[in-house]
């Protein structure tokens, strides 16, 4: 993924510095750099769910460490994002067990109905579809992650409704609101 | 019949809660550890137990246990592995998810056996509720002072967090899930060293899957002399399987080690047989890295024996006519389903997860996915069969860690038992261009024109 200069604002407020200082006292003293990912999902979580180049940066600081050394991690894995991403991004499991209980038709759907191809942001800035690799929710196919929750069991009747509740706000991210 | 143990009080209502989990017995076998056995002797009961690592290789967990370097003073760690991210297997998350002090539990006891006064959980980035549930049990387990300084007035401290992974299958092998702990890339560890010697920050380390950790408590509870008694032969005890796929009831189960895979697949009890009935095509027994079986190797070996739920008897006749039981990710797959479709899809899982420090793996799995891709699209050529069979082979074994196998098996079984399938694709272009062409015409029905077409 490519990185992106777009701006974003950093604010590391006082309850997230809290948080950030609780997931670091649970590594010894010299070995702060262990709480690198932990700490990298709650500063992304608070910053639009993205992490640019300068956030990345304070992040080396709060754990006495090299930039590089935040860029080799972030570039790694794929829950980080390097760019801006949609408020309420919809990552549809394809990985085999979910493909055969027809995941891929459904995200094709999602696709038409917000009007948009695999990756791309719909002009509102609310919504993006993109394809992942296994969720370990196999039993419960089709399904999609949103924030920290997944919906589960899906239909098309069950996606419209998920539209429906982010368009309504009705959906927290990082608070279970609807299940399934 | 079948006995419970992991899952034996899953239906209790509240037992997420540390109320009613200790009321229905929980934290006794950290009492009768503590105040009555020896580590070493905690080690034993789990040798005798018979125990196989549940993450898929199947190692005696006793025994990797008996590895961890003692002598040399240094601190130790154990790290459970719920980096669960094999496709088909979805069990860890069902424990961690409504019993978590299970795993808390077992985290407290091992901890005991091993000599560790800070261990980790190392959960996979996705399951980030699941995280919290987490961080809320070990809070209430703190509270109740089964965590912290002098644990039952012993004087054996433990600190317990959990970590979080951020997307990457990789971390689950346990070099690259030791890397990733100390907040570096997931790049796997040559071995030697083992952990056991040089794992965590240096020092002595297990990493042990969720499922293993999680029956400690049950064996230290009821001694491992007990546990060996259920289950066949070397594969002892019991095993969480996760059914997915085409199946009436998808879902985890707990099994006794040596149920036949026929009454596991067809009862009611179990998964009650194929979705909407349909004619099953094949099974891939213990998750997306072990050989795939055609419908007539399922329930029968080759030499005609009943295949059972085991270690043993899932790998009978070796990739040869058999698979593995490997994480018990068990998918299963319909007439519908195209083979050369769910192996491409398998081959770009496998390119997308690898870590990228070993060429036959980084450039191998981007191979495979392309010629698989071009395949099932139809621009595969006849000669594209063979090449996909070369390059797996030449991956297979070529690499640090097991990724690399795990890539080339399913695609090495997919060619011996369904060559006939890639000829079809290769040969019938038009045919195959929707991309649920086996939905409107299964491959059965048209199997004849393969056999017919004389190779040029």
């Amino acid at each position: 993924m490519e990185i992106s200069h777009a701006h974003q604002e950093i604010n590391i407020t006082d309850q997230l510095a809290e948080r950030l200082f609780e997931l670091i006292s649970h590594y010894p003293p010299d070995k702060k750099k262990s709480a690198l990912l932990p700490v990298l999902h709650e500063v992304q979580d608070a910053h639009d769910n993205w992490l640019s180049i300068p956030l990345q940066d304070v992040v080396a600081g709060m754990l006495d460490i090299k930039p590089i050394e935040v860029y080799e991690v972030v570039s790694f894995y794929t829950m980080f994002n390097q760019k801006p991403v949609a408020k309420y991004m919809f990552e549809f499991c394809r990985t085999s067990c979910c493909a055969v209980r027809g995941s891929e038709n459904l995200m094709d759907y999602t696709c038409n109905k917000l009007g948009v191809q695999e990756g791309e942001i719909t002009p509102d800035g609310l919504f993006q579809v993109v394809g992942v690799e296994c969720l370990g929710a196999c039993g419960y196919a089709p399904m999609l992650q949103l924030g920290d929750y997944y919906k589960e069991h899906l239909n098309h009747e069950k996606v419209d409704q998920l539209i429906a509740d982010c368009r309504a706000g009705k959906v927290d991210l990082h608070k279970l609101t609807i299940t399934e | 019949m079948g006995q419970k143990i992991l899952l034996e009080h899953a239906n209790v209502p509240g037992i997420k809660t540390y109320e009613v989990y200790r009321r229905e017995g929980g934290y006794r076998s950290v009492e009768k550890a503590l105040k009555s056995m020896t580590p070493d002797e905690v080690v034993e009961e789990v040798k005798t137990s018979g125990l196989r690592g549940r993450g898929g290789a199947g190692f005696p967990t006793g025994m990797k246990w008996s590895f961890i370097d003692k002598k040399s003073g240094k601190p130790r760690h154990l790290v459970c592995n719920a980096d669960e991210s094999e496709p088909g297997t979805f069990k860890d998350r069902y424990l961690m998810e409504y019993i978590p002090h299970l795993l808390i539990e077992g985290m407290i006891t091992s901890s005991y056996a091993l000599g560790c006064n800070l261990s980790y959980i190392y959960i996979r980035g996705e399951y980030m509720w699941v995280y919290r549930i987490l961080e809320t049990a070990i809070k209430e387990a703190y509270a109740a002072g089964w965590l912290g300084k002098n644990i039952l007035g012993t004087g054996w401290d433990l600190d317990l967090h959990v970590h979080c992974g951020a997307g990457a299958y990789i971390c689950g092998e346990e070099t690259a899930l030791i890397e990733s702990l100390e907040g570096k890339r997931g790049n796997p560890r040559i071995k030697p060293p083992f952990p056991a010697v040089s794992g965590l920050w240096a020092n002595p380390t297990v990493v042990n899957n969720v499922e293993s950790i999680a029956v400690v408590p049950w064996i230290v509870n009821n001694t491992g002399a007990e546990y060996a008694k259920i289950g066949i032969g070397r594969s002892t005890g019991t095993k969480l399987i996760s059914a997915s796929g085409h199946c009436k009831k998808p879902g985890v189960y707990e099994i006794e080690l040596g149920l036949s895979v026929d009454e596991f697949m067809n009862s009611d009890q179990y998964l009650g047989g194929m979705m909407d009935d349909r004619p099953l095509k094949a099974l891939v027994p213990g998750g997306s890295s072990v050989p795939i079986l055609p419908a007539h190797l399922i329930f029968k070996n080759a030499e005609g024996g009943d295949r059972l739920m085991s270690y043993e008897s899932l790998s009978e006749g070796g990739f040869a006519s058999g698979s593995m039981l490997g994480s018990g990710g068990f998918i299963v797959y319909n007439d519908t389903t195209c083979v050369v479709r769910n192996t491409w899809n398998f081959s770009r899982f496998y390119h997308h997860e690898s870590c990228g420090q070993c060429s036959p793996c980084r450039e191998g799995t981007g191979w495979m996915e392309k010629v698989l891709h071009r395949i099932e699209n139809g621009h595969g050529r006849e000669e594209d069969i063979d090449l996909l069979w070369d390059i797996q082979r030449k991956i297979e074994g070529n690499t640090i860690c097991p990724l690399g196998d795990a890539a080339a098996w399913p695609v090495a079984a997919a060619i011996r038992h369904f060559r006939d399938e890639f000829e079809y694709h290769v040969r019938f272009p038009e045919k195959i261009k929707s991309r649920d062409h086996f939905v409107a015409e299964p491959f059965e029905q048209v199997k004849h024109l393969v056999e017919r077409q004389p190779v040029i």
